[in-house]
């Protein structure tokens, strides 16, 4: 096996690993970075994020104001001086980037311009048109390419973290041009490998999202934290669950039912007027959003469509102008999937799947409790986004968390004890077997593709926007046994070159451990907060649960749970208030 | 939904087993609002499990999945499967790149190609962080946003018959991206750039048959990129011989 020796190890080239590879060449020159990507850099689903990224930057808007619509976005469940450092950075990252050269649409007066969005009292979302998380994507991979440390290493997917002497000193990796195992022995590893919306049947994430860092940080020991919570846009299309952005109802764009009534305002969100009004109807929260469409559907109030139900985004009063220059995409993606030109037409939509709040658990410093081992992005919770996330904080998270975990991994490397090699080539034979047990494996009656689809119906079965015990306790077993049918499946394709059938096979795996988590938090949380909703309880706790989950792995076997109390600093937990009582 | 039986005819090549690519037919049942990747999808779900392709957002804006559809390079999760002629698909990998396996390609050159055209900010003065933002106008973004939106999917470089005969030609998205930069206002980097755009693998390779153009997804129109560079650059080279610099300062 070749072992590839290097000082910082990053995981994933999207937002959060471009910026944080970035972070280690300005701040380390010295060090050399090993950039490792299961796809090339551009492909990163960071591209997909349409509406922008939030930092204060305007007259009027105030930092205390974004700490605020934060926290009460996540149901007080954020930690507050993460916030805190989080809204203090927003800015400075959002102006880097612009220096940076990202083309952020612009004023009149050649100022960066913001838009409004959903939960923020203020407007301070930065935007490229709605192809937000392209550009920031393009500008940071074309920024990387400036710097002679970084090495990148694309199509190569890792498969486990070595630890050796209680410290995470290497990973595992697939080249997969050869379908060779590498070795990447190293002082420092960050993991960037974004969420895992897959395990979910209907979501706006792309195939690359399923969960690879979340389970190789679990499967060393690491807890994945507030797994729980899962977010559903509120505006997805129906069939493909390509996102329609936020952004939409920011620019002015209204949900309607059946009947043509803007039902947001029977889910204190109301009243309809005047609009467009911050913090109120449609752009309030999504976690309420999502859950408003659940009980007009139950009210029979949605749209019966050739995909399922629906609702209207009615977009036609902004015109064709505003809409081509603010919604371009959007325009395009109706008018490709669903054949409908928002211009002239109603758009159906529906909740779909579209990010994890929960992750590897990682203090401010992006740091995990493995020492030597750090996360940001989407797969990691710090945590900012508590039981919901506010739209245009992620994009925002990857920068300024990225940058973190990229400074503190640097200073790691550098104060970092000797490699204890035959340790980590040790763990590496065994990152190995792990591999070639699958390649030797005999048919063992599973299939893949099967195993799949069961995952995915039984996590919107039992971990969808309304929750209940019976619902989950079954998708808690479900999980089990597909854990344990998972380890029947054998390759069809036993051969090295671009083997996407191996790659398929430990991304289910990788699914099924974080589901796990997933499903097992959910159950024991017995409270309702943010985007975790259960039908046996309905109210928030604070008294048992205003605490972080946190799940360990146990092998085959269920995770161990344990709690951590939330940082709160300045901010008691409260009610959240939207619509006209909104502050 | 209604279903159509479609026929695939996707270009197969494992480099461990096959001499040289053949194709394979797959009969798919397609729904009507299905793409080209929904049926490729189907088959590796459903029909042969070895078939390998790059994919990942299905809504044609990661770039992985440019491929040749009936011999033209297309994104394959934006063709749908309604608007092809009836018949077999012809399904392959984008022209004029090696073939890594299936309808992977070997990436490498377009990946070399896209960093040798510097595409960062160059600036002969910075500006700290803490005095803010650039101003940039409306007007001042317009010109250059358009050569900001290539998702490098490559389908240019299928498309481009000098790229087929010269392959030291650095090719229209790269030049298309090296004419982003240099027409942003916050740009100094032209002449930097110019080492390698105006040299001769660059602008003056090609042959202006717009192809590159035609086939972008995106419209990025890399066609007009490089003629406007090939004017820039003429102009430059003048402003040198009369000793009056060139370049953008």
């Amino acid at each position: 096996m070749e072992i590839i020796k290097t000082d910082v190890a990053i995981i994933g080239a999207g937002g959060a690993g471009l910026r944080a590879a970035i972070a280690v060449a300005e701040s380390a020159p010295d060090l050399n970075i090993a950039l490792i990507s299961k796809v090339y850099p551009m492909r990163s689903h960071t591209v997909a994020a349409e509406g922008g990224a939030a930092g204060v930057i305007k007259q009027g808007d105030t930092l205390e104001d974004h700490f605020n619509d934060t926290v009460a976005g996540g149901d007080w469940l954020c930690d507050q001086d993460a916030v805190d450092l989080f809204i203090r950075q927003a800015p400075v990252e959002l102006t880097q980037l612009e220096h940076w050269g990202c083309p952020w649409s612009r004023e009149k007066s050649g100022h960066v311009a913001v838009r409004p969005f959903g939960g923020m009292k203020n407007e301070r979302t930065w935007f490229a048109a709605d192809k937000s998380g392209f550009h920031i994507l393009h500008t940071l991979f074309q920024t990387s390419l400036k710097y002679p440390s970084i090495k990148r290493y694309d199509e190569f997917y890792c498969t486990d973290l070595m630890v050796a002497d209680g410290r995470c000193q290497g990973v595992s990796a697939i080249e997969m041009r050869t379908g060779l195992m590498q070795l990447f022995q190293t002082r420092s590893v960050i993991i960037a490998a974004g969420g895992a919306g897959w395990m979910f049947p209907f979501t706006t994430n792309g195939a690359i999202k399923t969960a690879d860092g979340m389970a190789m940080a679990y499967r060393a020991g690491v807890p994945l934290k507030d797994m729980e919570f899962v977010q559903y846009h509120p505006t997805g299309l129906p069939g493909t669950g390509i996102l329609l952005t936020e952004g939409c109802r920011g620019e002015g764009g209204i949900l309607v039912n059946k009947d043509g009534y803007r039902y947001l305002q029977d889910y204190d969100l109301g009243p309809p007027d005047p609009w467009p009004r911050n913090k109120a109807m449609e752009l309030g929260p999504r976690d309420r959003l999502s859950q408003a469409f659940w009980h007009e559907q139950k009210k029979g109030r949605t749209v019966a469509s050739r995909w399922g139900d629906v609702v209207h985004l009615d977009l036609r009063h902004l015109g064709e102008k505003k809409i081509n220059e603010k919604l371009p995409l959007v325009r395009d993606l109706a008018a490709s999937y669903v054949g409908t030109d928002p211009v002239h037409e109603l758009v159906p939509v529906r909740p779909v799947v579209h990010y994890m709040m929960g992750g590897i658990h990682t203090d401010i410093d992006a740091a995990t409790p493995l020492p030597g081992l750090y996360a940001a992005g989407e797969c990691a919770c710090v945590s900012i986004n508590g039981a919901n996330r506010l739209g245009s904080n992620s994009l925002t998270e990857l920068l300024v968390f990225g940058k973190r975990a990229g400074e503190h991994a640097a200073e790691h490397a550098r104060s970092a004890a000797q490699p204890a090699e035959s340790e980590i080539r040790r763990e590496g034979e065994a990152a190995r077997k792990r591999v070639t047990d699958l390649f030797l494996r005999e048919e063992g009656g599973e299939n893949i593709t099967t195993l799949r689809k069961e995952m995915n119906e039984t996590m919107e079965s039992g971990a969808g926007i309304y929750r209940s015990e019976d619902s989950m306790r079954e998708t808690c077993d479900k999980i089990t046994e597909l854990r344990e049918r998972y380890s029947r499946v054998h390759l069809e394709d036993k051969s090295n070159v671009f083997n996407t059938n191996m790659l398929y096979t430990m991304e289910v795996g990788s699914m099924l451990e974080a589901a796990h988590a997933v499903a097992f938090s959910a159950l024991n949380r017995k409270e309702s907060r943010g985007s975790h909703q259960r039908l046996d309880y309905t109210a928030r706790d604070d008294d048992k649960f205003l605490k972080h989950s946190l799940a360990y792995f146990q092998g085959e076997g269920e995770p161990r749970m344990d709690y951590l109390d939330v940082v709160i600093t300045r901010s008691q937990p409260g009610q959240r208030v939207y619509g006209g009582k909104a502050k | 939904m209604t279903q159509r039986a479609m026929e695939l005819s996707i270009l197969r090549y494992r480099p461990e087993e096959d001499d040289k690519p053949w194709f394979q037919n797959y009969q798919v049942p397609c729904e009507e609002d299905w793409v080209v990747l929904d049926a490729i999808n189907y088959v590796k779900d459903h029909l042969d499990s070895s078939l390998s392709y790059r994919w990942s957002c299905h809504m044609a804006v990661c770039g992985s999945c440019g491929m040749m559809i009936n011999g033209d390079p297309a994104l394959s999760c934006k063709t749908f499967i309604r608007d092809l002629r009836s018949g077999p698909v012809r399904i392959e990998p984008l022209a004029n790149f090696p073939i890594e396996r299936d309808l992977v390609v070997v990436m490498d050159d377009f990946m070399e190609k896209l960093q040798r055209v510097k595409p960062y900010m160059i600036r002969k003065t910075g500006k700290p962080l803490e005095e803010g933002e650039h101003l940039q106008s409306p007007a001042q973004l317009k010109k250059f946003k358009q050569y900001t939106l290539c998702i490098n999917c490559a389908c240019c470089y299928s498309a481009c018959p000098q790229y087929a005969l010269i392959p030291e030609f650095i090719g229209p998205a790269a030049l298309a991206l090296a004419h982003r930069y240099n027409q942003d206002s916050r740009d100094q980097g032209r002449d930097e750039r110019e080492d390698v755009t105006a040299s001769n693998e660059g602008v003056w390779d090609c042959s202006f048959a717009g192809a590159c153009s035609d086939v972008c997804p995106k419209h990025v129109d890399p066609a007009s990129a490089v003629q406007q560079m090939k004017i820039a650059s003429t102009v430059d080279w003048f402003m040198r011989r009369l000793g009056l610099g060139g370049g953008k300062s």
